[in-house]
């Protein structure tokens, strides 16, 4: 894993040595794992520091690893890894991908950045426990979070500690459920809302 | 109900709400609704407004009215079941979508597309990406009373759908992208229609060019309208020709290159202001400069090797059929089908031009799955409950250039069949997002060009 170069990770590990968890670079996305309580500090240091210069959060999403590897549903389970890479050519190279956090952290928030001046990418993940599912807000750093994070509010009912208008974008307000969720049958129906006439 | 007639009955109700009192006339703002459906929305979207008088104070944006649980339905079915899905996401420039999903998950199996097959993709995104600005620009111009645009423009677009409907078979569900490939090659004399219907889009340009571009009632609507600082877009997250409007050179094709972006010579238009009229003269040279891509392209495209099989030994689907009956199948392994024009992938040879060499990864050409035993198992393993495209566990974010910026495909996978996750960054998001900030401050009726030139597609906004 220390074999492939992690420019910003390591020049955030070296500042930031209690915030960041772990990184890896997988298939040449730069991933760094988060503490959440770092969030905001690591982010402004993203976004202000000239060698890193993120003018820009292009995505925020969220990631529910609830089932993650028994999510087969109908399928039968094939427990075997995948068995792609022995066939791939050229053959891939020993990259490695792991969470780096155990299974309690069921959720993961996963921000996007891309720096317009220097032309680089970085993936930053911010695991969260069910119990605790609240971050802070970045709406403050870049604008284009308040509406990411309303959607991931919406999707996955990740707190936003600190945003201004917290509430469901795509789903309507009585909706029950966050619908991105793995425990959210996807064949669950709820009653039409909308004004009586 | 038009905007105009909402403006008067505005107006009117400000008057009512006047007290008549001698001394202190009270001044309230009013609110407006403009949508949910409303026709000059390109969708379902709703727009809330605070007026005072006809100035903006503020807006609200309301929407997710086509929210149809893409990437949930993601989730549920195997990787090559989501290209259908992708298609309704930008029904305007389909096969962006379809070729972002497929590079996305190449990516995570460590696959490439062949050169051939990049070609073809570029040739198709580039043809989407003026059928959608032709559609953004016809609409836009067509609401502020240029229905003769529109018209042009659409009859335009008209002749690149069939350029689009020879090559996929549907013009607009075009489900042509596969994982490692795409569904079928080029057809034939396809350059040269290409050319012939480029050159006919290229004269509507000029006439839509000579109708707008000196127009004084449209430079009037359009110009210093629905601006925004380039820091501002920045900052929340716009990219695309709304981004380039404010004179930031950023376009995913030339700043990290997929597909074969990095062999063409094209330019990245950027306006100054930041207004409609900035972004409308960006769309315009974007046509322009996908015209000159789509013509390298079909110049450079390699033809590839026809016959791949060692010993070039090819051999009607039919005979291998009859031969398959009487039980003589000791070669097939070796042998490969002609193209059988009834069955999908009829220039069957180039099957393996335009996919790559992986097995695991690339559908079987459908005369292989019904002609022989290897084609059939090939096909079960892909498509079977349980068996299909298995990615390692691991992520990925591949982004491409969308016609209206960046649409990012970021899929996780947990080593099964299906996808984990799959999230899609559409570009039209992020501006939505800034919609009401660029209202803020213009009248009333400057939200019609304005929201125009956000090319809001409902698809890829709700998902």
């Amino acid at each position: 894993m220390a074999t492939e170069p992690l420019p910003f990770a390591e020049t955030v590990r070296d500042r930031f040595p209690q915030w960041v968890i772990g990184a890896h670079c997988y298939r040449g996305d730069e991933t760094m794992i988060l503490k959440r309580e770092g969030l905001l500090e690591v982010c402004r240091f993203l976004r202000d520091d000239p060698g890193m210069a993120f003018e820009c959060l292009m995505d925020l999403t969220c990631v529910d690893y609830l089932h993650f590897g028994s999510s087969l549903g109908s399928a039968p389970l094939m427990k075997t890894p995948s068995p792609l890479p022995y066939f791939m050519r050229p053959k891939p190279t020993t990259e490695t991908w792991g969470r780096m956090v155990g299974e309690d952290h069921r959720f993961e928030v996963v921000y996007h950045f891309y720096s317009l001046s220097r032309n680089h990418r970085l993936r930053l993940k911010v695991p969260l426990t069910e119990a605790e599912a609240t971050v802070d807000s970045v709406t403050g750093l870049w604008q284009s979070a308040n509406w990411f994070e309303r959607e991931v509010w919406d999707m996955f009912g990740i707190r936003f500690r600190g945003h201004p208008n917290l509430k469901r974008i795509l789903m309507y307000e009585p909706f029950d459920g966050y619908p991105l969720r793995k425990d959210y049958p996807v064949n669950r129906r709820q009653p039409l809302v909308g004004p009586v006439n | 109900m038009s905007i105009q007639a909402e403006l008067l009955h505005a107006k009117r109700d400000s008057t009512l709400i006047t007290h008549h009192s001698s001394l202190a006339t009270e001044k309230r703002h009013m609110f407006l609704n403009v949508g949910p459906s409303h026709p000059a929305m390109h969708g379902i979207v709703q727009i809330i407004t605070e007026l005072d008088g006809e100035r903006v104070v503020s807006a609200e944006v309301e929407i997710g009215y086509l929210h149809r649980g893409f990437e949930k339905m993601c989730e549920t079915g195997p990787y090559n079941n989501a290209m259908p899905y992708a298609d309704r996401l930008n029904y305007v420039s389909p096969l962006i979508n379809n070729f972002g999903f497929c590079l996305a998950v190449e990516r995570l199996l460590g696959i490439e597309a062949t050169e051939r097959c990049q070609y073809i993709r570029v040739i198709m995104s580039e043809i989407s990406r003026i059928t959608d600005h032709l559609t953004c620009i016809g609409a836009s111009a067509m609401e502020l009373g240029a229905f003769t645009v529109f018209l042009y423009m659409i009859k335009a677009r008209e002749w690149l759908w069939e350029l689009v409907e020879a090559v996929t078979g549907a013009r607009l569900t075009i489900s042509y992208g596969r994982v490692g490939g795409v569904k079928a090659d080029l057809p034939e004399g396809f350059a040269e229609r290409t050319k012939k219907i480029l050159e006919e889009v290229r004269k509507v340009l000029i006439e839509c060019d000579q109708l707008l571009t000196r127009n004084r009632i449209f430079i009037d609507r359009m110009q210093g309208t629905g601006v925004i600082a380039p820091k501002e877009a920045i900052s929340f997250g716009i990219t695309g020709p709304f981004l380039r409007a404010c004179g930031v050179n950023y376009d995913v094709r030339k700043a990290q290159p997929y597909f074969v972006y990095d062999r063409m010579r094209f330019d990245v238009p950027t306006a100054e202001h930041g207004d409609n009229y900035g972004r409308y003269l960006v769309r315009m040279e974007e046509m322009e400069q996908s015209m000159r891509i789509v013509e390298q392209a079909l110049a450079t495209i390699p033809q590839g090797p026809i016959v791949v099989d060692a010993e070039g030994r090819v051999m009607p689907a039919a005979m291998m059929v009859d031969l398959a009956k009487a039980g003589a199948t000791r070669d097939f392994k070796t042998v490969q089908t002609v193209p059988d024009p009834t069955l999908e992938g009829a220039t069957k040879r180039l099957h393996t031009v335009i996919n790559a060499p992986e097995k695991r990864a690339v559908l079987p050409p459908k005369e292989d799955t019904y002609g022989n035993i290897e084609g059939l198992m090939h096909h079960f393993k892909l498509v079977m409950i349980g068996h299909g495209i298995r990615p390692p566990p691991g992520e990925v974010y591949a982004a491409v250039e969308g016609a209206n910026g960046e649409l990012g495909f970021y899929v996780v996978s947990d080593g099964s069949d299906r996808p984990y996750r799959v999230r899609v960054r559409p570009p039209c998001f992020t501006i939505m997002g800034a919609l009401s900030h660029m209202l803020v401050g213009d009248m009333l009726a400057d939200m019609v060009p304005t929201f125009g030139s956000v090319n809001m597609i409902g698809g890829e906004l709700d998902r």
